[in-house]
């Protein structure tokens, strides 16, 4: 089974603490802490144990800029036996339909029976996947968090609502989100990125994938982000301060107050 | 004049919640815009909803079909190509449904995609300006949608206000036969319900709730003493199941379980609307994380920065000093 999987290097939410820029129009990317979209690792491990148990292989692809080839190594170094990088000046600032139009061009000069991405990345759409498999009209099931590959038909998992699990067969080749939980991914030490630092990751461009520049990027965006803005904190919490003894002694009249204790 | 659709998400006969806040979300897209009703499936169920529909939207389009009854999201998407206008605003939840119809639902009516909108601010031209949320909450951002060729958006459960239904006298308009061809590549096969644990976390009025800031499994433990001192139990977020250091009926959210207890203890919990969705009834919220620009202390009562591992054991003790 040839698997792809769609991987994103995305800023850290357990790393940073979100500023804007001076300008107000992008966060301060100055000092953020990057890594993997924490649903891809969970796609990359699903994709090495199926290969595992039916054989095959695992490319992880991803759009971005050079920076995003680490994380390619570091799910390579997990595993995956290529990486492909797609990148060009003319891919920034596409929207989700751009993405997985890029995707597509890349995808349809392979031969996959099974494409997987994360059920969502930084951007919180969970949109890609779902588009790649229109474009390419292939089956898709996102949120899948159990697959079982027999006789080349496809039985997967959809967690829904109160962790209900919504059953489906599927024609292949298809296009699966993959959500967290399925599996637990393996743990990437620095002696696995170094084993797959030469290896060499072929980057693509508009020309190579054959795309017309108009149609994706800021030219073809139909959806653009116009700036980042923080809410107010004023509005939330009543923010208890003081020493920890002061804090804990108004928590504790409030807890009876409201019937915590 | 826009248009704008709205699916109507139902389980057993009953519309979801976001049945009703749509036409709040249709308003602020363009206050003179027609609204209508979607709904699709199958028999008894369907018609009740729709007829439940009719107080609320003035029209609503019903298809009954035998493999609707079932909300496959791949079926749904071709009868919404042959329904909806390919210029149109189509809303839709951004549930589990929403998230796997409305992406490939875009690609299909060649229109925008705009994904969990939390507010929107008007039509300017052809371009709809939106709100939406990033980083699991942490930032906002306006975007700017060109809508000239239709668009296709999931707003966020609870995002908007809910209106009080039976205001309208709508009129059901029943679209069955323009279903279309309804053959599919992904084919729904049952639901497994949710494994039942030792604790049920929804009858305890306190809950002291761990997130990812608790940081290892050993450190559940210190919870734990704090839920005996509180006479409450633990619950926990998403990625304290993932990991495996508590068992998924301890999970609050819409992937895990609703909850309305008295008074919620979120420690180390950033807040992600996916977590918050579980917690109902207007509980006293208390926050207590280290990052002062965390999310949860928007929607909290009351909020404390400060390391939990630290925290936690000295209110602990002090509750149990009382
Ligand atoms: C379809 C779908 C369904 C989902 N369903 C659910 C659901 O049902 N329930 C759910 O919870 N999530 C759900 N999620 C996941 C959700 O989006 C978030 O990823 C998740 O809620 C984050 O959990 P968290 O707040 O514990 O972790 P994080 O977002 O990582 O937050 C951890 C917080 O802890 C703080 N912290 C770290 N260390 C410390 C410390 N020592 N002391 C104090 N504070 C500390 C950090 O500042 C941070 O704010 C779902 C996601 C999807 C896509």
């Amino acid at each position: 089974m040839e698997i792809l999987v769609c991987v994103k290097r995305v800023p850290d939410t357990a790393e940073n603490e979100f500023e804007l820029n001076s300008a107000g129009n992008d966060l301060d990317r100055d000092d953020l802490v990057y890594s993997v979209n924490e649903w891809d690792n969970y796609a990359v491990e699903e994709a090495i144990q199926i290969v595992d148990k039916v054989g095959g292989s695992v490319t992880v692809i991803t759009v971005g800029d050079d920076e995003s080839e680490e994380v390619l190594r570091r799910e390579m170094a997990m595993g995956a036996n290529n990486g492909i990088l797609l990148s060009d000046d003319a891919f920034e600032g596409s929207d989700g339909l751009g993405i997985a139009a890029i995707l597509k061009a890349e995808t349809q000069k392979g031969n996959y029976d099974l494409i997987m991405s994360g059920a969502q990345a930084d951007e919180g759409a969970g949109q890609v996947g779902g588009m790649l498999a229109a474009m390419l009209d292939y089956p898709y099931a996102s949120l899948v968090n159990k697959i079982e590959i027999s006789d080349g038909k496809i039985t997967v998992g959809r967690e829904i609502e109160g962790g209900n699990q919504e059953m489906n067969e599927m024609d292949l080749p298809c296009v699966l989100s993959i959500q967290t939980g399925i599996n637990e991914p393996r743990y990437v030490g620095i002696r696995g990125i170094r084993k797959v630092a030469s290896v060499d990751i072929p980057v693509k461009g508009t020309s190579d994938l054959g795309l017309d520049a108009a149609n994706v990027g800021e030219a073809g965006a139909k959806t653009k982000r116009v700036d980042y803005f923080v809410p107010d904190t004023g509005e939330g919490a009543e923010m208890l301060e003081g020493s920890t003894d002061e804090i804990i002694e108004k928590l504790i009249e409030k807890l009876k107050a409201k019937g915590g204790l | 004049m826009t248009q704008i659709f709205a699916y109507i998400p139902f389980k057993n006969g009953a519309a979801e919640d976001v049945a009703l806040e749509y036409p709040s979300a249709a308003k602020k897209i363009d206050e003179g815009a027609s609204l209508t009703a979607v709904v699709t499936g199958s028999g008894a169920d369907l018609d009740k909803v729709a007829d439940e529909m009719t107080s609320i939207y003035s029209e609503v389009i019903k298809i009954d079909h035998a493999d609707l009854a079932y909300p496959n999201a791949e079926v749904v998407r071709k009868v919404l190509v042959n329904i909806i206008p390919t210029d149109a605003i189509f809303l839709t939840a951004h549930d589990t449904f929403g998230m796997d119809l409305a992406p490939g639902l875009s690609v299909k009516m060649d229109s925008a995609y705009a994904a969990d909108m939390v507010d929107f601010e008007g039509i300017d031209g052809t371009t709809l300006k939106a709100v939406r949320q990033e980083l699991g909450g942490a930032v906002s951002t306006h975007v700017a949608i060109d809508i000239s060729s239709g668009v296709v958006m999931t707003v966020r459960p609870g995002s908007f206000a809910p209106v009080d239904g039976g205001s309208a006298s709508g009129a059901v308009v029943d679209k069955s036969g323009d279903a279309g061809d309804l053959s599919a590549k992904r084919k729904f096969l049952e639901i497994v319900a949710a494994e039942v644990g030792d604790v049920d976390i929804t009858k305890s009025d306190v809950l002291v709730s761990v997130g990812r800031g608790i940081e290892d499994e050993e450190n559940i433990e210190v919870a734990q003493e704090l839920a005996e001192a509180m006479n409450s139990v633990v619950s926990c977020s998403r990625p304290i199941v993932d990991a495996k250091w508590l068992e998924k009926s301890r999970q609050v959210g819409t992937s895990g379980q609703t909850v309305k207890p008295k008074v919620y203890m979120a420690m180390g919990i950033s807040g992600s609307f996916q977590h918050m969705g579980g917690v109902k009834g207007n509980p006293f919220i208390v926050a207590v994380n280290k990052n002062p620009k965390a999310p949860i202390f928007q929607v909290a009562d009351v909020g404390i920065v400060e390391d939990i591992l630290d925290f936690m054991p000295e209110l602990t003790e002090a509750i149990n000093d009382l």
